[in-house]
């Protein structure tokens, strides 16, 4: 890009002690403390009903705050309602109006915001560029494709360089192969420009895939937040680390701590990994599919009690006086069968201690 | 950026309020004018000094009206407001005490003076008895109060009511205020006036004689004397009711589900009961069966019997109305039967019930609520209905045309036409209170969004062959009463001399052609053309209010909105003599004195006609996203923007329906009409009511005949409108594809 079509405002968002509640008790965000830095993207990720959303309508005003306070840049919006605040929002649905043009749509908010009509028409081109839609600015809503809307609704929210940019599940109306597509397009846009971006999902993947920073939320509260990676590695609890990949959560034993490694004990078998801070007693031990090992000689004693063949690796089911683990392997050529004695063991990293 | 806009746009709105305040005050008539609105006499005659014309400031300064005078106070208050920030406290404080002393104290003055001094006692006590009057509000007051009322909820939003959205909170205001001054406030007033004596005083006693009377609560038709109004009407409803409901659900039995082969014709039925003058049965009926009617005439010569008046009375009205409304109830249960969806039968059906035990124990059951609604709808018109008894009544008291010959006819007993107002209220209330229980507790509603590809069971046959014969005879029954209206409006003169003429039509709507333009000589034409004006002022108003309170009911949260709901409701279930007894009583008076007018007619429809408005706006308004209207104030349209430019286009269609609905109506209304007519100001349905009671049948079938082709042709022209929009968008991509 020579010339940059559309600059960026930028800003911060905090909360502070934010809480909704919706009628006389139904808490959806109980006390919440939030800061999302300028030009990151920050996914707020959570299993349906955890208040993930109402967050996302908190930052537009389109939902009120019970109490505390919500800033953007250094202003305090608690009170503003949506029309006031710098802000704009990509729907679930789109939202496109269906009686206007694609360049009307995308027009629609510059002419609130005080821009001579000239003027409000070249932004709007300039956006539809940036987003590929040239030359379909006389098009109905109707006569796009859904990621063309997509990106239509994308380009209506850019075009009036919001301070912060929210986006509500994007993807969810799209199909598989192009969603991979548009939410690359849209971290490519966010990081070209450097806009602020809050971003709600259930996905997880999608979530790892196009955040600086993660939020996990649960039970109107918020879970852990962290990067990508330290969620993926290093969960604080049981529930993100079965929310974010999925996890196979075992008993364990530490047997004992030296400095910061930890040994535990599961049905016999021991293994050394960092303590995190846990004292010797009963703890939870998060171990990824893929980080089962899975052998002859050592290790805890396990039958398979299922195998399943998808194409790119192995799935297989476990069962042993552990309970039950899910685990992959990618050795498709020469398959266990269902009822084999094996020895199951732990990837020297990977597997993650948490508290009991 | 955007924050110094919305800092600028709340100004503009309150120095329009400002303006419009001081504007009503100093330039214009305070007070009604006597040759009504549209006049622009005082404009010449004596303005701006004039008692009769001159503006408030103008009656203080030269000493009239003191009592204005104090108005000047809340009228400067705004004026401070003027250069602060809208987040200032002051600034809500300031239009709030300004709004409400301003509206509060327009009302007191309203009601405390009258055109004879002072209205109450304790106020003469307080005063003395000057010679002070006043006469109705007139252009400059009303503007002075909608002035105030928009202060004030200007001032209600800055405090931070609705986000602080003026716009919502000055629609409720609006809506609640007229609702309040043209349906609660007539319904109390004429409440109030069963109590009250002769000599003005209120007294229970009064009440209670007029209220126990046996001409409302006789129950002598058990024993061959005569019921009194309250039961006639109640058993009257109660059969109409019943009879309605078997035979609209098997109209819609037979759309649904067989394999009757004309079932467009049958549904064309629907339409009968927008474009029929109330009355028109009950006359086509006479023609048929009545002392010269053509079926009793035949009859007589055939067993050679004296023919009978048989018809007049509960008989006569009992079969009009169930003419009348049965369409209504087909129209109900049409949507409830085909709502059930075809999944749960077909369910039924692989489970091994055969079509008969799964039209008993599936369809019907779920069927029940749209019955109940049908039944109570079926109940509340039948109690409401006044020209279809007016007409055939005879002897039979019902309670809506008890009302209007308790006002109208030599007792002129305002005390009595109350009563029997509240004890119709009542009937009519408790069914909509009944329909609304019902319908909130039980919702069978089957179909959802999800795609249903199943298809509906025929009827079993043991079922259909009657429900066949009933629903064709009926149908058939109905179109032959409908070709009497036509037939009839060509004969000379019914059961005497049957030629066929045009001559009732030539009386009626003849015109000549002169040098100076064309002159409506024909009788009719003055009340046609007043029909045709006051309808077609009062549909767009219907509708424009009624689809402001959808959409606050539809898109926006507020304290109270039940009962919102409930009020603007309310008036659905008011039958319209009431609303007429009670219009005349409350605004013969200052400070709203319309009665005699072209205004209390609009009025009168466009509170009768709201609810149409409102239910075909929120059926619609749901139907859109709401996301379209976030993502517009995410965008930054405020709420009156994303209104106009967003929901409004969008509702286009369902707007079209709700004026020419609320036109058609204005059209056919008689129950409220006859009491609010003036010489000046005759309706159609009025007109013909009183050629009815001259026994000029031939001219009031040939100007009904016309009103029917008037209203069908306007039902066309919607039809071929909503069509042709969402063809012309069709259109529209056509050719965008070809380019």
């Amino acid at each position: 890009m020579s010339e940059p079509l559309i600059s960026s405002k930028a800003a911060p968002v905090r909360f502070e002690g934010v809480s909704k509640v919706f009628g006389k008790d139904v808490v959806a965000v109980d006390n919440i403390d939030l800061h999302v830095d300028a030009g990151k993207l920050v996914t707020l990720l959570g299993p349906s009903g955890c208040g993930k959303t109402t967050t996302l309508r908190m930052i537009a005003g389109l939902e009120m705050a019970t109490s505390g306070r919500i800033l953007i840049g250094d202003r305090d919006v608690t009170k503003l309602p949506a029309t006031d605040r710098d802000v704009s929002m990509v729907f679930q649905s789109y939202a496109l109006f269906p009686h206007m043009s694609v360049l009307e749509n995308v027009k629609y908010g510059l002419t609130f915001s005080g821009f001579a009509k000239e003027e409000a028409r070249d932004r709007a081109l300039k956006g539809l560029d940036l987003v590929g839609l040239k030359g379909f600015d006389k098009r109905l809503p109707s006569e796009l494709s859904g990621g063309q809307q997509q990106r239509v609704a994308v380009a209506r929210a850019l075009v009036l360089e919001p301070q912060v940019l929210l986006f509500d599940e994007p993807l969810s109306n799209l199909d598989a192969k192009l969603r991979r597509q548009v939410r690359e397009d849209i971290r490519a846009i966010q990081q070209d420009l450097g806009l602020t971006v809050v971003y709600v999902t259930h996905d997880q993947e999608e979530a790892l895939a196009v955040s600086d920073e993660i939020v996990v939320m649960r039970n109107a509260a918020i879970a852990q937040i962290g990067t990508p990676r330290q969620l993926y590695d290093a969960p604080n609890d049981r529930f993100v680390a079965d929310f974010i990949g999925e996890a196979n959560l075992l008993e364990c034993q530490i047997v004992s701590v030296e400095g910061e490694t930890a040994t535990i004990e599961i049905d016999g078998h021991r293994h050394k990994l960092p303590s995190r801070g846990l004292t010797p007693g009963k703890a939870a031990l998060a171990v990824r599919p893929s980080r089962i090992v899975i052998g002859n000689d050592k290790g805890v004693a396990a039958m398979v009690a299922k195998a399943t063949y998808v194409g790119v690796r192995m799935e297989y089911t476990l069962t042993g006086g552990f309970g039950q683990v899910f685990a992959v392997q990618d050795d498709v050529d020469d398959p266990l069968e269902p009822g084999a004695e094996v020895k199951m063991s732990f990837a020297s990293k990977g597997p993650v201690l948490l508290p009991q | 950026m955007r924050s110094v806009q919305s800092e600028r746009t709340t100004h503009p709105v309150l120095i329009f309020w400002i303006i419009a305040g001081w504007v009503g005050f100093c330039l214009l008539p305070w007070y009604m004018l006597e040759d009504g609105i549209w006049s622009f006499e005082w404009l010449t005659g004596g303005y701006p000094f004039d008692e009769d014309y001159a503006p408030g400031l103008f009656l203080i300064s030269q000493g009239e009206k003191l009592w204005l005078a104090p108005l000047l106070i809340p009228l400067a208050l705004p004026l401070l407001a003027l250069g602060r920030a809208k987040s200032d406290p002051l600034y809500a404080k300031l239009l709030i005490l300004s709004g409400a002393l301003g509206f509060g104290w327009l009302i007191a003055q309203g009601f405390g003076i009258g055109i004879r001094g002072f209205n109450y006692d304790w106020l003469k006590a307080l005063f003395g008895e000057p010679k002070i009057r006043q006469f109705g509000m007139g252009y400059g007051a009303m503007i002075c109060a909608a002035a105030f009322l928009f202060l004030l909820t200007q001032g209600i939003a800055a405090r931070g009511a609705i986000n602080g959205d003026v716009f919502v909170v000055s629609a409720i205001g609006g809506v609640i205020t007229i609702v309040t001054a043209f349906v609660f406030y007539p319904i109390a007033n004429m409440l109030f006036s069963a109590f009250i004596t002769e000599d003005g005083a209120y007294s229970l006693s009064v009440f209670a004689a007029k209220f126990f009377d046996d001409r409302l609560w006789g129950l002598g038709c058990l024993w061959g004397a005569r019921c009194g109004a309250a039961w006639n009407s109640l058993f009257l409803a109660i059969a109409v009711g019943f009879i309605t409901t078997a035979l609209g659900l098997c109209f819609a039995l037979v759309v649904t589900r067989s394999g009757f082969r004309y079932k467009r014709a049958i549904r064309a039925l629907t339409v009968l009961p927008i474009i029929t003058p109330p009355f028109v049965i009950g006359l086509a009926l006479i023609l048929l069966f009545g002392l010269s009617g053509s079926v009793t005439v035949f009859f007589a010569d055939l067993f050679g019997t004296q023919p009978t008046r048989w018809l007049y009375g509960a008989p006569g009205v009992l079969i009009a109305q169930t003419l009348a409304f049965t369409p209504i109830a087909f129209l109900v249960l049409i949507g409830v039967v085909e709502g059930v969806s075809p999944s749960m039968e077909e369910a039924s059906q692989t489970l091994r019930a055969n079509r008969w035990q799964t039209f008993k124990t599936v369809s019907l059951p779920l069927m029940r609520p749209g019955l109940a609604n049908a039944f109570l709808l079926g109940f509340i018109e039948s109690m409401a209905d006044f020209g279809n008894p007016l007409v055939l009544g005879g002897n039979f008291d019902v309670l809506s045309t008890e009302i209007f010959f308790a006002i109208v006819g030599a007792q002129y007993d305002q005390g009595r036409a109350a009563v029997l107002a509240m004890v119709l209220l009542f009937f009519t209330l408790s069914a909509f209170y009944a329909q609304r229980v019902w319908l909130g507790k039980k919702s069978y509603t089957t179909v959802t969004g999800k795609g249903d590809a199943g298809v509906h069971p025929l009827m079993p046959t043991g079922l259909s062959i009657p429900v066949l014969i009933i629903a064709l005879s009926w149908a058939l029954f109905t179109a032959v009463v409908y070709a009497m209206i036509i037939y009839g409006s060509v004969v000379e003169l019914w059961g005497v001399n049957n030629t066929l003429t045009f001559k009732h039509y030539v009386t009626a709507f003849s015109v000549r052609f002169e040098e100076e333009g064309i002159r409506w000589t024909g009788a009719a034409w003055d009340s046609f053309w007043t029909t045709i004006t006051i309808a077609a002022i009062a549909a767009p108003l219907t509708a424009a209010v009624g689809l402001v309170t959808a959409y606050l009911l539809t898109r926006q949260s507020f304290a109270g909105k039940n009962a919102f709901e409930f009020g603007t409701m309310l008036s659905f279930a008011i039958p319209g003599t009431v609303i007429g007894v009670s219009y005349i009583l409350a605004f013969n008076v200052p400070p709203i004195e319309i009665t005699g007018t072209g205004v209390i007619l609009v009025v009168s429809f466009i509170f009768r006609n709201m609810p149409v408005g409102v239910r075909a706006g929120i059926a619609s308004m749901s139907q859109l996203d709401k996301s379209l209207d976030e993502s517009s104030l995410t965008l930054g349209a405020n709420s009156w923007q994303t209104f106009r430019r967003i929901i409004l286009p969008l509702l286009r269609p369902a707007i079209l329906a709700a004026l020419v609905y609320s036109f058609v109506r204005a059209m056919t209304a008689i129950s409220a009409v006859i009491f609010l007519v003036s010489a000046q100001y005759d309706m159609a349905t009025s007109y013909i009511i009183g050629r009815v009671e001259n026994n000029d049948y031939g001219l009031a079938i040939a100007y009904s005949t016309t009103l029917i082709f008037v209203m069908l042709s306007a039902v066309g022209l919607l039809q071929f409108l909503v069509g042709r929009v969402q063809i012309g968008r069709r259109n529209m991509l056509a050719v965008k594809d070809t380019t």
